[in-house]
């Protein structure tokens, strides 16, 4: 049986990803949506990565929801979506209880996983170059050493996607017209 | 922590990901399933999370790092694509978007 923290937060997370998915209004999905992206930062704090935690609240819960909010509230999306047809509803419960029954299939009862940690350390893993802490230090070091040009890329991608933005911005009108 | 293993983790993540799977799958305003992939990201990011911590190696946890960097470009361009599609068609219901079809 886990302990409890992570049971609150696993049912905290899925309940605002039920509540993401089922809601009609879609200010309500966000609320959902920053929930389960809370809870799932949550769960990076009992994976002990305290930096990704952080990160995930800072730049997904906080900006990026932001950015969801704001797009939703200047759309005025408020059109009511009418009754699913049946067909629809059947394929998202099909999906769904199907693939989560895979899910429970796969990681418990199938053995794949293993139940505990209690094993030799494998052979390729002997020499650890970077051993997990949970310092932001070791994040560092490994970002301009190991994935140095990794990172240089996602800050090119950075920059692209600040360009994209603003030439998709423009009003569309003016090109067009 | 002690008693949670590897398998719960993992469970979470992929129901998660199934949840936004069927998201994406049955909603029709584009915010919102765009919201589910997003789930679906996250998810994936939590499953990387939980191996690189078994696994005691840093690297996923590293990658973790670009997704969310990636997602974050990602989202800006996917935001201002359907506020450009919103200006232009009125709508952001996907089945009113079927110009293509007709």
């Amino acid at each position: 049986m886990p302990d409890g923290l992570f049971m609150f937060f696993a049912a905290l997370t899925l309940g605002a990803a039920l509540l993401l998915v089922l809601s009609r209004n879609a200010v309500t999905s966000a609320m959902g949506m920053i929930l389960a992206l809370v809870g799932v930062a949550a769960d990076f704090f009992l994976l002990d990565a305290y930096f990704l935690g952080v990160l995930q609240v800072l730049v997904y819960a906080g900006a990026v929801m932001v950015l969801f909010l704001f797009v939703i509230m200047l759309l005025n999306t408020d059109d009511p979506e009418g009754t699913y047809p049946w067909r629809t509803a059947a394929i998202g419960l099909a999906t769904f209880f199907l693939l989560g029954a895979g899910v429970l299939w796969l990681f418990h009862w199938s053995g794949a996983v293993p139940k505990t940690l209690a094993g030799p350390t494998p052979p390729e893993l002997t020499v650890n170059p970077a051993e997990f802490t949970t310092s932001a230090k070791s994040f560092g070091r490994l970002l301009y050493t190991k994935y140095l040009l990794p990172l240089e890329i996602a800050g090119f991608l950075l920059l692209v996607a600040l360009v994209g933005v603003v030439s998709l911005s423009k009003d569309a009108k003016e090109d067009n017209a | 922590m002690e008693n949670t293993s590897l398998a719960h983790h993992l469970i979470l993540a992929g129901l998660l990901f199934v949840l936004g799977l069927t998201g994406v799958l049955v909603r029709r305003n584009l915010l919102v399933v765009y919201m589910c992939l997003e789930l679906m990201l996250a998810a994936a990011t939590l499953a990387l999370v939980a191996f690189s911590r078994f696994n005691r190696t840093m690297d996923g946890a590293v990658l973790v790092f670009f997704v969310i960097t990636v997602a974050a470009a990602e989202v800006a361009v996917g935001l201002a694509l359907i506020v450009a599609l919103f200006r232009r068609r009125g709508t952001v219901q996907s089945d009113a978007l079927n110009t293509l079809r007709d």
